[in-house]
């Protein structure tokens, strides 16, 4: 634990040079993965609103099932409906070509968007669709100008406008027409947590195991040490 | 009883046939002798000696998981950045295999440098070691290229891009550049050609190079013995036997030290595979994690962190000079900093080898050196700005003024005469 701590305080520091660059004041996003029903329900959102386009094609659905403690008929019947087997690959059943040509440029994988980007920084890309006439969709985005994409979650987050006064400098607000969503302000954030955890997860799903069986190897470490010093003296005791 | 002490007599017996049958054949015995039991280390060694064997602990780290993730890597153009996902999620434990081969890299890189800075420091690369410090050199060398090709390997698009800038630096050469860049290339851009040689390189030439290089490295060091830190010559001093006064057999004394020194390197090195293995974007940068996109330039395309000394030094040079552009004398001057370490044994004209010995203008243009390297290190992953290259460019003069002065410097200061027993501290 020692050891870890020294580590994050080691790469606190360098952590902002790749960050990508906004002027949006992010909202602070930390992933749990501890938090199985979040990344339960994290998977559920993805499965429907975000695989019909932006396949995870790395991660299987079988594994990200035994993963999330999900069991496989539940997954099969609930989660898969590409008709695929469970040990397949997450794919999209999108056309490329056909996406190309609806939105300029086929859906990019998101299995690592969280390692390229962080989960702060999708985290807050979800948040922060408005409308904007001026862009194919009706949307734009705060964090991601004029990305590519509609606003997928928007039946659940509502109408989200600018809502700074024209002209206004360092103002960044956002405001959601009232009753245009299904989902309380709160219900959508806590959905968009969840998304997020879940991507966070699918980025690198041996992190658990990594962190699990590290603090193993560094105890072991650790043990074998003692006694490599104490061999070490017995031999050196001679040595004047 | 009889026939148990006839027994215990027996297995000694039996052993030394064997060892007498192995050494009519094969010179064991001899070889154990000359590099281990009777090969002798001054007793004074200190941390820095520690380095040398830590270096080859992570070369084994490296063959063996280099050997294991070959088994599952496709060196292909579509193939290479999934078959690294599919190793990270489907091959049991792939994810620890790419993990230690990934972090043993910037740690191969980490202990050389110290290992390096021992050696300016003690004057490891002074007469008769002039050979052992070249052998180093060339080590050094094979090391950045096998570095360099294995970066292109994941085929993230920092690798793509990473792979793109170096390779277009020798496109700056006078007449040849753009033919040469092509040759290595294998294409027009770095395409999968480039990839499988590079793979080629990576995977069996190099280490090959490295490997033989290491073993001749150990043989010239077995032959003239190690430096001792305050510059006393064990050799001086012998008992009867011919066995040196201050010094111990590597077996069991310098194998103690390195064996407990090997475990508490790698509880520092585990902690870093298991918990930062990114540390930060420094040992796997984030671009990395998307695919290699010719279409995509990364934002800021830096290399990793063990090159951006000399990557800072190739930003520095911004002027044309006699009709050439500046790019070129970027490329000299990154080339140079890399080589003319091996001028070393010549340039050092002070009689005494440790820096305990030298005088404060050797310490001083040895901090100095280290300093530049430092920051220099720093400039290289940060964008350039006209603040940044002005540093960078002072940095530079200070680097090489560490390497041409030296025969100034160390000439007219007043050194101490070096002990003539080693001193314990």
């Amino acid at each position: 634990m020692i050891a870890r701590l020294v580590l994050l305080a080691l790469i606190a520091c360098p952590a902002t040079a790749w960050a990508v660059e906004t002027d949006w004041p992010m909202e602070p996003m930390s992933p749990n993965l501890e938090d199985a029903p979040s990344l339960q329900r994290g998977f559920k959102l993805y499965a429907n609103y975000c695989l019909g386009c932006h396949s995870l094609r790395f991660q299987r659905y079988e594994r990200t099932a035994d993963d999330l403690g999900i069991p496989h008929d539940v997954a099969v019947d609930e989660l898969i409906f590409t008709g695929q087997k469970i040990g397949e690959l997450m794919t999209t059943a999108m056309d490329p070509e056909s996406a190309k040509a609806w939105f300029g440029a086929p859906p990019p994988d998101l299995t690592m968007v969280s390692r390229v980007r962080g989960p702060e920084w999708i985290y807050n890309y979800l948040k922060t669709f408005y409308l904007d006439e001026s862009r194919p969709f009706g949307v734009n985005n705060k964090v991601f100008e004029n990305v590519g994409m509609p606003h997928a979650l928007i039946d659940l987050q509502g109408v989200a406008r600018d809502a700074c006064p024209p002209g206004a400098e360092d103002c960044h607000q956002l405001a959601i027409d009232s009753g245009s969503g299904l989902l309380t302000a709160e219900q959508y954030d806590q959905a968009v947590q969840d998304l997020v955890n879940f991507l966070h997860y699918v980025g690198e799903p041996t992190r658990q195991a990594r962190e699990r069986l590290g603090i193993y190897v560094l105890g072991f470490l650790a043990f074998l040490g003692i006694f490599t010093y104490l061999l070490n003296r017995e031999y050196w005791k001679d040595v004047h | 009883m009889e026939q148990t002490q006839q027994a215990k007599r027996a297995i000694p017996r039996l052993w030394g046939g064997l060892v007498d049958w192995v050494d009519d054949r094969f010179p064991a015995t001899e070889t154990w002798n000359y590099h281990l039991a009777k090969y002798y280390a001054p007793k004074n060694h200190n941390f820095w000696y520690l380095m040398g064997w830590l270096a080859m602990v992570i070369l084994v780290n490296q063959l063996l998981t280099g050997i294991w993730l070959t088994m599952s890597y496709v060196p292909s153009g579509d193939g290479a950045f999934a078959s690294v996902e599919y190793i990270m999620r489907d091959v049991e434990f792939g994810w620890l295999l790419r993990y230690l081969h990934s972090t043993g890299a910037s740690a191969f890189f980490l202990i050389v440098y110290l290992h390096m800075f021992r050696g300016l420091m003690y004057g490891s690369y002074r007469k008769p070691r002039e050979l052992l410090w070249l052998i180093g050199m060339a080590i050094y060398l094979v090391l950045m290229a096998e570095g360099f090709f294995g970066y292109l390997l994941p085929w993230g698009n920092m690798s793509y891009w990473a792979a793109q800038v170096i390779v277009s630096l020798f496109g700056a050469i006078p007449y040849i550049g753009p033919d040469l860049m092509e040759w290595i290339r294998g294409d027009f851009l770095v395409s999968e050609i480039t990839l499988n040689r590079f793979f080629a390189l990576h995977v069996v030439a190099l280490p090959l190079a490295l490997v033989g290089l290491v073993f001749i490295h150990i043989v010239a060091l077995h032959h003239v013995g190690s430096t001792a830190p305050d510059g006393a010559d064990i050799k001086k001093h012998k008992d009867a036997t011919g066995k040196p006064l201050d010094g111990i057999p590597f077996w069991p004394y310098t194998v103690t030290h390195d064996v407990h020194a090997t475990v508490v390197f790698l509880f520092i090195f585990c902690a870093a595979v298991f918990y930062a293995p990114e540390m930060g974007g420094y040992f796997l940068e984030k671009p990395n994690f998307e695919m290699a996109n010719p279409l995509k330039t990364p934002e800021h395309i830096v290399p990793v962190w063990y090159y951006t000394p000399f990557y800072a030094m190739l930003r520095a040079a911004t002027y044309p000079l006699f009709g050439v552009p500046a790019k070129f004398w970027g490329l000299v001057v990154m080339f140079g900093a890399i080589a003319i370490p091996a001028l070393l044994p010549w340039l050092d004209r002070s009689p005494v080898a440790s820096i305990r010995s030298k005088a404060l203008a050797s310490k001083w243009m040895l901090g100095l050196f280290v300093v530049s390297f430092l920051i220099l290190g720093y400039l290289g992953i940060t964008p350039p700005s006209p603040v940044a290259t002005a540093a960078a460019q002072i940095c530079t003069v200070l680097y090489f003024a560490y390497f041409v002065l030296m025969p100034w410097y160390t000439r007219v200061e007043k050194t101490k005469p070096p002990p003539d027993r080693v001193t314990m501290r």
